[in-house]
């Protein structure tokens, strides 16, 4: 594991590491199986086009938890998550398999984030960030923020 | 009310009442294989034997799963009945979801969700007359303890 961050570490505007992501067909098969989420807009043409949305899309709680990823992973193992919300504001269209564990080619998400505040509350060091997905043409189809407490390094 | 709203008194009604009540168990399959679909591989969610060596004791759960079927709207599948029964349009989008985490969600845990409508509005989009409805839902473990809070947005048009 990465070396543990501390709240002495990050400054506003510091950046939260990028974590980059590709959303495959297959990928979203293995999310609907592993949360439940059924609904054929993430994997049939002919209902993605009759919803409106042209082709089947990434589902938005799949770009979520890359978001959960991207700040559990900042923040180590002594680091707490105490808040994250996003908005579903773009669609996000999969790439297709080339082989049975290869993508083809197309774009690579990127979740990103920067620190917003940082303060003491509660006998607690939080950091706020600005956190979003975007896509390879830069746009964030998927802006949100995140509330974690960090670990403080020992007082003098 | 404004004529042509969307929302009606039945649907003021059904705020703030407890409407759903789901019970989850939190196994640790369940758990790998939704960090696997994530592609995360921190062993906290993916290797028991190492999280147990951990402050959490076991594997624990990424942000926002709570047992299978986990997608986030669950909980708010019957809220959505609920409000279309009422009269509100049945064209739905998932606008987006905020947690709020309080204790660790981990294997053996068993969860029980309640659901509420907390607020609902409506505004002319781009999609014509649209509805948006934050379902709240609370999770308390088998400790009687709140683990977590979501505050989902249901868009309706």
């Amino acid at each position: 594991m990465a070396k543990q961050i501390c709240y002495e570490d990050v400054e506003v505007g510091s950046e939260v590491t990028p974590l980059p992501k590709i959303a495959t067909t297959r990928m979203l098969v293995q999310w609907a199986g592993a949360s439940g989420d059924f609904n054929p807009l993430h994997y049939e043409e002919d209902f993605a086009k009759a919803m409106g949305v042209g082709a089947p899309i990434v589902h938005g709680a799949l770009k979520r938890a890359w978001l959960g990823q991207l700040m559990t992973d900042w923040i180590g193992e002594e680091g707490k998550l105490k808040k994250l919300s996003c908005q579903y504001r773009g669609m996000d269209y999969p790439r297709k398999m080339k082989t049975m564990e290869e993508p083809g080619d197309g774009e690579t998400w990127w979740c990103k984030g920067k620190v917003t505040k940082k303060y003491e509350e509660g006998g607690e060091h939080l950091v706020e960030c600005e956190i979003w997905v975007e896509n390879g043409k830069g746009d964030r189809t998927t802006p949100g923020s995140a509330v974690a407490a960090l670990p403080a390094r020992k007082q003098k | 009310m404004a004529n042509g709203s969307l929302i009606t008194d039945e649907m003021r009604e059904l705020i703030g009442k407890t409407l759903d009540t789901i019970v989850f168990k939190v196994e640790e399959g369940a758990i790998q294989r939704y960090a696997q679909a994530i592609g995360d591989p921190n062993p906290l969610f993916n290797d028991p034997d190492y999280a147990s060596k951990t402050k959490y004791g076991r594997l624990i759960a990424p942000p926002g799963f709570t047992g299978w079927p986990t997608k986030a709207g669950r909980p708010t599948e019957k809220l959505f009945a609920f409000l279309v029964k009422a009269g509100a349009p049945s064209r739905i989008l998932d606008g987006g979801i905020e947690f709020e985490f309080v204790e660790p969600i981990g294997a053996g845990d068993v969860l029980t969700a309640t659901s509420k409508i907390s607020k609902v509005s409506e505004r002319e989009t781009k999609l014509g007359k649209t509805m948006f409805t934050t379902a709240e839902v609370t999770y308390v473990n088998q400790k009687g303890n709140v683990v977590l809070r979501s505050w989902a947005t249901i868009i309706q048009f």
